[in-house]
């Protein structure tokens, strides 16, 4: 079946079969292999990915229920705007040693896109609650939390809005 | 400033400096092996045993073969006389003579198939692996092949294993015990003669998965041009899957190269070497295109190595102080069908058994079981958080026994300061005598107890000794050791390149652990650059030659010390190169900022590639006599034996007696790591493991039924924490330089995941105090502490 979405702020069309995943597409076909699989069964949030700006697990979808929609993975994030012309968040989470061996990471970043989109200034039981539905055995998510404070510190600081609010992060280094 | 003006250089390391490894991770472009695109790779997916324990009748592939895009369907039968079975498994499965000596190790063979054949032994075991164009046409094609069986009795349960009458799971290993040693430390009958108290106790650990987000995967490619294999594989020990392979398929090492790609976390059960990287190897050479095999989680969880699974009878005598004098330990590890590691698991926790306590005669028998299960392995802590658990729960309940403070009676048993080195009377895995290098146990203990502000709460706690309260909070403590960086030797090159940068080549590979950066600044201080200026790579057999592996809490000390050796080995070469070059003594130039200059005289110098240049071989080469040409250093670093890391931690838990719902509300930690190269990753490496060990003391656990069936083979029943469940984490790190290595470092990586469960065990009998609850078995999941409170009740 061919299918018809925008990735990363292209469009591209792409022939699936019915029973192929959105992460499979994704990956096999157009090799955006920064979607990772650590379990297909929807628990572990590695495979995250922004269906219309809200996450979505890729794992659990049919890429032809995709169609029609916009796609954005870890590799459409950088927008020249931060630092080395990455996303605050992936600039965040860089600065506060927010990952190990990487593999969740591009769930973990964009999960906090999309929550961080929402809200600039979330709470750390907002935080915490939040990035629960991403699994990270590496780090002990501690430096994550640390990691999801700069990025809103960053991303207030660059929309102008930069009234610190209570509770950020300091820098531990 | 230059090298001159600083006399020693010490730049980099001991700085938390930003990581190396990031930008390709947080930007998607990491390359882990599910990543890496081969033109023409086929895909594998595997017919895995649905029988705990069975003869296989009969296998037949004519459906699978004629399935859609299948390249090709291999069994046992196809194989057998090309492939080799496991017999050997990992490199230090060899016995040192010391150890020998000691424990007398009786390890009976226990060979495993590549593919299962005849008989299967756990669901699990691979027995038939399709080849086809793309893994969903594998895995339709493995639907297609019909295997019968003939069930055989099935043995799960250790205890009962071991009981005549049993099933067996090796027909000719008669008692289901593969492996088992014994070994004593001081007077043990006398001490426990001449004991005011004996008690008995039981502890259990739960067999667990260490789960790493990414499964373990294999690549392999053959080429005909250069006859040479090669392998990507997510593992933690590239040597020792490419000797498998070579041994088992009967080629040549110096024909095949393991390469490690990113990889996506190990904690240890990645140090095994399996059958799938062996049949992967084989099918590339014989079908001639690159073949692949990506786990699944479902099959991750009944494939990969499981852990941890141990049961431990305990004496304990002690004296009214709370003393303990002697300790009596027998205890049973729960193997599976097959003891890859045959006594390493365990004989680490006889040795580190006894922690950070006198406890000066000692007695400890370990018995390796057989059962219908997923082989055991390796988990971070590797042996000794089961230790650790039974330890701290024996000095808590002998506290309770004799009505003290159990955090007294840990100070009571400390090792003291002024005895360090301490001998342990018995060797370590290595043959060596134990004997602990170095620490300050009780500043230690009395700096957790101000920090986690124990003693306030030991008051409260005698103010009002009973509660009505439903959630009541607690505190509890427990120690660890840990013998950090074992040998036999890890390798290191160092080298310049044409352009004149420092390139450096480890034989461990990393898979989190932030070897490009910690390597990088050790050779940036020895060269004079930042680190982001040294060129690293590592996980390539054919980088450095011989190597060992990433686990053990080595690699810092190992490999870092082997970086350290090789660097300067060539930072001499190079000054005695620039020597031939500006006709002025070695001992006069200093090597700096890709220079080599005079020392106090910055303009007279060569450049790294002029030195590079100088050192090609031929008649115009400028090099010292007597030597070869080349600027490119090899050295191993063979350690005396490990060193000791060691700490205290304190958990801070509620418990809510309605539900049995345990939450860990904090984690004070004060450890020892020697000399940190980075302090921001032992941070990490500290945090991590402790999230690892409030999992296994609360959450995860591998279940088996009575009939051998794994019931927990999704992340919807093995439960990993999420950042809903991480407590206030507060580090002090003191650093006592070891002398065991050139670097003065410990290792890390495991340290955080030893002492979670017990003393978060201990903070729950706190906790529910003054009832004396039984808390000996994991994981503390709420129907367990409700019945523990029952029984307690009653």
């Amino acid at each position: 079946m061919r299918i018809s979405m925008e990735v990363n702020g292209r469009g591209v069309e792409v022939d699936v079969e019915d029973r192929t995943s959105l992460a499979d597409c994704l990956r096999d076909r157009l090799g955006l292999t920064g979607v990772h699989l650590g379990c297909e069964h929807g628990v572990c949030g590695a495979c995250t990915v922004l269906l219309d700006g809200s996450s979505v697990r890729s794992c659990l979808l049919f890429a032809v229920q995709a169609a029609g929609h916009r796609v954005t993975t870890v590799e459409g994030l950088a927008d020249g705007a931060g630092q080395g012309g990455l996303h605050p968040v992936q600039t965040a989470f860089m600065a506060c040693h927010g990952l190990q061996c990487g593999f969740c990471t591009p769930g973990l970043v964009l999960t906090t896109c999309e929550l961080l989109a929402e809200d600039p200034a979330p709470t750390a039981e907002e935080v915490r609650a939040r990035l629960s539905g991403n699994l990270c055995r590496c780090t002990g998510y501690v430096k994550i939390f640390e990691a999801v404070d700069r990025a809103a510190e960053l991303m207030r600081a660059r929309s102008g809005t930069a009234a610190a609010p209570a509770g950020a992060a300091e820098d531990t280094r | 400033m230059t090298a001159t003006d600083r006399g020693h250089r010490d730049e980099w390391v001991g700085r938390s400096v930003p990581r190396k490894e990031d930008l390709p991770l947080v930007t998607g472009h990491g390359r882990y092996v599910a990543d890496i695109q081969l033109p023409g790779t086929a895909e594998v997916a595997f017919l895995r045993s649905p029988m705990a324990h069975a003869r296989i009748t009969g296998i037949d592939v004519s459906a699978a073969l004629a399935g859609e895009g299948v390249v090709t369907v291999v069994t046992g039968a196809d194989i057998r006389a090309t492939v080799l079975p496991f017999t050997r498994f990992v490199d230090q499965e060899f016995t040192p003579p010391g150890l020998e000596r000691a424990a007398h190790p009786v390890i009976l063979p226990c060979p495993m198939p590549v593919l299962a054949s005849e008989r299967v032994r756990y669901v699990g075991e691979p027995v038939v692996a399709v080849v086809a164009a793309d893994r969903a046409l594998a895995e339709d094609a493995v639907a297609l092949v019909d295997v019968t069986y003939e069930a055989l009795p099935v043995v799960v349960d250790p205890v009962l294993a071991v009981q005549s009458g049993s099933p067996l799971v090796h027909d000719d290993i008669t008692d289901n015990v593969q492996a088992t040693f014994e070994v004593r430390a001081g007077d043990v009958d006398a001490a426990f003669a001449a004991a005011p108290h004996v008690e008995r106790f039981n502890y259990e650990t739960q067999r667990q998965a260490a789960s790493p987000m990414e499964t373990r995967g294999v690549l392999a490619v053959h080429t005909d041009v250069t006859d040479e294999t090669t392998v990507w594989t997510s593992s933690q020990t590239p040597y020792m899957v490419r000797t498998r392979i070579s041994e088992q398929l009967g080629i040549a090492e110096e024909s095949i190269r393991v390469v490690v790609p990113d990889m996506g976390g190990g904690f240890g059960p990645k140090v095994q070497v399996y059958p799938e990287e062996v049949l992967l190897a084989h099918l590339a050479r014989t079908l001639g295109r690159p073949v692949r095999w990506i786990e699944d989680r479902s099959e991750h969880m009944i494939a990969t190595a499981h852990s941890r699974d141990q049961r431990h009878t305990v004496e304990v005598a002690f004296d009214d102080s709370g003393l303990i004098t002697a300790i009596r330990d027998d205890f049973l590890m729960d193997a599976g069908a097959y003891n890859p590691f045959s006594i390493t698991c365990a004989y680490n926790s006889a040795v580190h058994f006894r922690s950070v306590y006198q406890v000066p005669h000692f007695q400890v028998r370990g018995r390796c079981v057989l059962t219908n299960k997923t082989p055991n392995g390796p988990y971070r802590g590797c042996g000794r958080p089961e230790a650790t658990f039974a330890m701290d729960r024996a000095v808590y309940q002998i506290a309770r026994l004799l009505g003290l403070d159990p955090v007294e009676v840990m100070a009571r048993n400390l090792i003291p300061a002024d005895a360090m080195p301490y001998p342990r009377g018995m060797p370590y895995r290595d043959g060596q005598e134990v004997v602990y290098d170095c620490g300050d146990f009780p500043a230690a203990l009395a700096q957790l107890r101000a920090l986690s502000g124990y003693d306030e709460h030991a008051r409260a706690r005698q103010a009002q000794p009973t509660s009505t309260a439903v959630t009541r909070r607690g505190i509890g403590f427990a120690s660890y050791i840990e013998g950090t960086g074992i040998g036999p030797y890890e390798g290191a090159v160092v080298m310049l390149d044409s352009l004149g940068r420092v390139v450096v080549r480890s034989g461990s590979a990393p898979h989190g652990q932030s070897h490009d950066t910690t390597m990088s600044q050790v050779a940036a201080d020895v060269f004079g650059l930042n680190p982001d200026q040294i060129i690293f790579s590592a996980g390539d057999t054919s980088l450095v030659p011989n190597g060992i592996g990433t686990f053990a809490s080595r690699s810092a000390v190992v490999a870092g010390s082997a970086v350290l050796l090789a660097g300067r080995r060539l930072e001499q070469r190079v000054r005695a190169i620039a020597s031939e070059l500006l006709e002025i003594s070695a001992e006069d130039l200093v090597v700096d900022a890709g220079y080599v200059h005079v020392r106090g005289d910055a303009t007279s110098r060569v450049s790294l590639a002029d030195v590079y240049r100088a050192a090609l071989p031929g008649p115009q080469a400028r090099i010292p006599g007597g030597t070869e040409p080349g600027t490119r250093e090899l050295q191993y670093f063979v350690p005396p034996t490990v060193t000791f890391g060691a700490g205290f931690l304190a958990a801070t838990v509620s418990v809510d007696l309605e539900t049995g719902g345990v939450v860990v509300e904090r984690i004070d930690i004060i450890h020892d790591c020697g000399r940190m190269i980075n302090p921001v990753v032992v941070e990490g490496q500290l945090q991590g493991g402790i999230l690892q060990g409030i999992g296994g003391a609360l959450y995860e656990s591998v279940v088996y039924d009575e009939n051998g069936q794994p019931l927990t083979t999704t992340f919807m029943d093995y439960l990993l924490p999420t950042s809903a469940e991480v407590p206030e984490i507060r580090q002090i790190h003191l650093a006592t330089t070891s002398d065991r290595n050139p670097l003065g470092v410990k290792g890390v990586g495991e340290a955080g995941a030893i002492a979670p469960p017990a003393a978060i065990a201990n903070a729950v009998a706190d906790a529910l105090r003054p009832l004396e609850v039984e808390l000996n078995r994991l994981p503390l999941s709420p129907p367990t502490v409700i019945e523990a409170i029952t029984r307690a009740q009653r």
